[in-house]
């Protein structure tokens, strides 16, 4: 018999039952929750008089909606200017108190971005289940953990059972093999990733990113290149656990510690060993790319998988023998405001919005603060033409931590609003957002019209070319710039 | 959940691939607490001139004549066609909220994104998989035939046309068990309620530190 993949091995762990037609009961060990998607499952526990079944597995926290100037912060949720924000957070609050929910209020050090302060919080942990009703859940895959996003029906679904019906997915396997090439970072190998196989490529799948540039990666980087696995249609994306995974969760407050009547997390790194696919596991699907081919990539067009590299060029629909995509290039770069053939390093941005969950972790915070330096030392700050260039940290730890290393000054000093954590730009439901036709380089995931704000244009990329871009006034290759990726 | 049996309407062509949940139900209508009242915004920014807010009057705003939706021959559809991997992008629910509130019933498309696919049945909207060549056979058929209206047997598992063409098409057992008698989920896991106590006695064993 074939051995396992790592998914595999998650999924057995965790199946409670399982019908004949391969439906299971599957066993939820970490529910995270937000303002957003909870709100109407917890009226429906309510109105069936049901209750949590296992309060201690949620962590709650708003960050969709929150203000992320530090004038509307520091005073609960009464610096919410718009009602009906302020409305589904306070309820948020009063459903936590009342389910008694472990959540950190908005005005609480660790709030953040969900999937930002699950992982840094140790609440995700390697092996578990892991779900949020938030299609980036696929974040905290990274640490070899079974994480996917769930409608507010399974919200509900899982507060009142611990469990979600699932069907199995499909094992593919992408390796990026070799070293990436000095400035390119985990999101240009995931844009590059998305690029190969396209948007809707991985939809029934579990994908496992694997390969040296995977395993180089630091957890920050592993948790952008999982993040972005669901823009490749992935509901869930893994990398197996190492020791740098096992580094990286050791003393966080929900980590096990040893104690003096059970070594918990001796048994539980023993336990973690296990934690990747069999060497004769079989998948479904393998992909594999070059790290070495990855050149920093720069998304033209209204999809993740509209994207290429910043020396390339805006592809012309003519060249495109398919009439349905060709009609998508078309349509793409009307709404974009681009010409077929227009070199992407040539395209001028509006505005810069560095953060998100994909990219708001303490080294992207210094990956574009290494930029910015190096322009303050040449005398450049945010080129004249940029309207805003903002940097959104993921949670108030982050922030705090970047400020202890001097990165909001360099930030400041070069013309960039340093703000408070929150989603901000990434969706734009607070005042954060682009006019109609203002366009953005942004370190977020996803591109589609209308998402950073109605008829805002959004090109996708990494924290060192959005840095980069600011300063330039352009997309610009920063390997070029003198700046370290 | 409302029951699905039987389901005949008036067909929507979204000649579109790729439509994303941001375009079906934009961000700024997801701070409601409420599910229902999402109909009036379904497709926000291809309905209207400009953008709209939560608690606006959305009938007196201006329209974009040209889109589907506002084109006076479709109006009253419950059928949505679209092209492939509709639904992609976010969980939000509120994509099918949006779509059953408009008065939506079933969807026709060659490929769906997991995460929409899922939340559709659990609302009782289904969303029914035909190759890329039937599509596009109904779509011209829509698209040169006013009026044109399609019947869902969910027990046969067809799509029937008033000319007589008929297409088959697969669903999971469970979930048409499910939507054929309006089942909740919740409900019929509870009833292994044993089981789950079972299976979390020995992983606590197991895996402690999962419980803390
Ligand atoms: S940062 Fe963006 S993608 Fe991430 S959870 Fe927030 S809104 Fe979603």
């Amino acid at each position: 018999m074939a051995g396992k993949t790592l998914y595999d091995k998650i999924w057995d762990a965790h199946v409670v039952r399982q019908e004949d037609d391969g439906t299971a009961l599957l066993y939820i060990d970490r529910h995270l929750v937000h303002e957003v998607t909870s709100p109407q499952a917890f009226e429906g526990l309510r109105l069936a008089n049901r209750g949590l079944w296992r309060a201690d597995s949620i962590v709650a926290v708003p960050d969709h909606n929150v203000p992320t100037t530090s004038a509307d912060r520091g005073n609960g949720t009464a610096g919410i200017s718009d009602p009906v924000a302020k409305l589904q957070i306070d309820t948020l609050d009063k459903n936590c108190a009342e389910f008694r929910i472990n959540e950190f209020h908005m005005d609480d050090i660790r709030q953040g971005i969900v999937h930002v302060i699950g992982p840094e919080q140790g609440a995700t942990l390697p092996g578990m289940t892991v779900v949020c009703g938030d299609s980036h859940t696929s974040t905290h895959g990274a640490f070899g953990a079974l994480a996917h996003g769930i409608g507010t029906s399974e919200v509900e679904h899982v507060m009142a059972t611990q469990c979600l019906i699932q069907k199995k997915m499909k094992n593919m396997l992408v390796s990026v093999d070799g070293k990436a090439a000095e400035g390119v970072t985990a999101k240009d190998i995931v844009l590059a990733i998305i690029g190969e196989i396209g948007t809707a490529g991985g939809t029934g799948f579990a994908i496992e990113f694997a390969g040296e540039a995977i395993e180089d990666l630091s957890m920050e980087g592993r948790m952008t290149v999982c993040n972005m696995a669901i823009e490749a249609g992935a509901r869930a994306g893994m990398i197996a656990v190492d020791q740098t995974t096992i580094d990286y969760v050791k003393g966080r407050p929900y980590a096990p510690v040893n104690s003096e009547q059970e070594a918990t997390w001796d048994k539980a790194v023993a336990a973690w060993q296990d934690l990747h696919s069999d060497d004769d596991a079989e998948f479904d699907e393998i992909v594999r790319l070059h790290a070495g081919s990855i050149e920093p990539q720069v998304t033209w067009g209204t999809s993740p998988e509209m994207v290429l590299s910043v020396n390339a060029k805006v592809p012309d629909p003519a060249n495109e023998p398919d009439a349905v995509k060709s009609k998508g290039i078309s349509d793409a770069l009307a709404y974009m405001g681009l010409t077929a053939g227009e070199p992407i390093n040539k395209i001028k941005v509006d505005k810069v919005f560095i953060g998100s969950c994909t990219n708001s972790r303490i080294e992207d915070m210094r990956q574009a603060a290494a930029v910015v330096t190096d322009a303050l030392a040449n005398d450049k700050k945010v080129a004249d033409n940029i309207k805003l260039a903002m940097v959104v940290p993921g949670s108030g730890l982050v922030k705090k931590q970047a400020e202890d290393e001097g990165l909001d000054k360099i930030f400041i000093k070069a013309g960039f609003e340093w703000r408070e954590p929150g989603c901000s730009m990434c969706l734009a439901m607070n005042a954060d957002r682009l006019e109609p036709q203002e366009r953005c380089a942004s370190t977020s995931n996803r591109n589609f019209e209308g998402r950073q704000g109605q008829g805002g244009r959004t090109h996708l990329v990494g924290p060192a070319m959005a840095a980069a871009a600011a300063i330039a006034g352009h997309f610009v290759d920063v390997r070029e710039t003198g700046g370290e990726g | 959940m409302e029951k699905f049996t039987l389901h005949k309407g008036l067909v929507i062509p979204l000649d579109r691939s790729n439509v994303d949940t941001d375009a079906i139900i934009p961000k700024q209508y997801l701070k409601s607490i409420s599910r229902s009242g999402f109909g009036p915004t379904l497709f926000d920014d291809w309905r209207y001139v400009k953008a709209g807010e939560p608690g606006m009057d959305h009938s007196k705003r201006e329209i974009k004549k040209d889109f589907v939706l506002n084109q006076a021959r479709y109006q009253g559809g419950s059928i949505l066609l679209a092209r492939e991997n509709f639904g992609c992008g976010s969980s939000r629910e509120h994509a099918v909220w949006a779509l059953e509130d408009f008065g939506i019933r079933a969807v026709i498309a060659p490929s769906y994104a997991d995460i929409f696919f899922n939340n559709s049945f659990k609302n009782g909207l289904l969303p029914l998989v035909l190759s890329e060549s039937e599509v596009d056979e109904l779509f011209k058929a829509v698209e040169s035939n006013e009026g044109y209206q399609l019947t869902v047997d969910l027990e046969k598992q067809q799509v029937i046309s008033l000319d007589g063409n008929s297409y088959d098409f697969e669903v999971d057992e469970f979930r048409k068990y499910c939507l054929l008698n309006g089942l909740d989920d919740i409900g019929l896991t509870l009833q292994y309620a044993n089981d789950i106590k079972a299976y979390e006695k020995k992983r606590k064993q197991q895996a402690p530190w999962l419980f803390s």
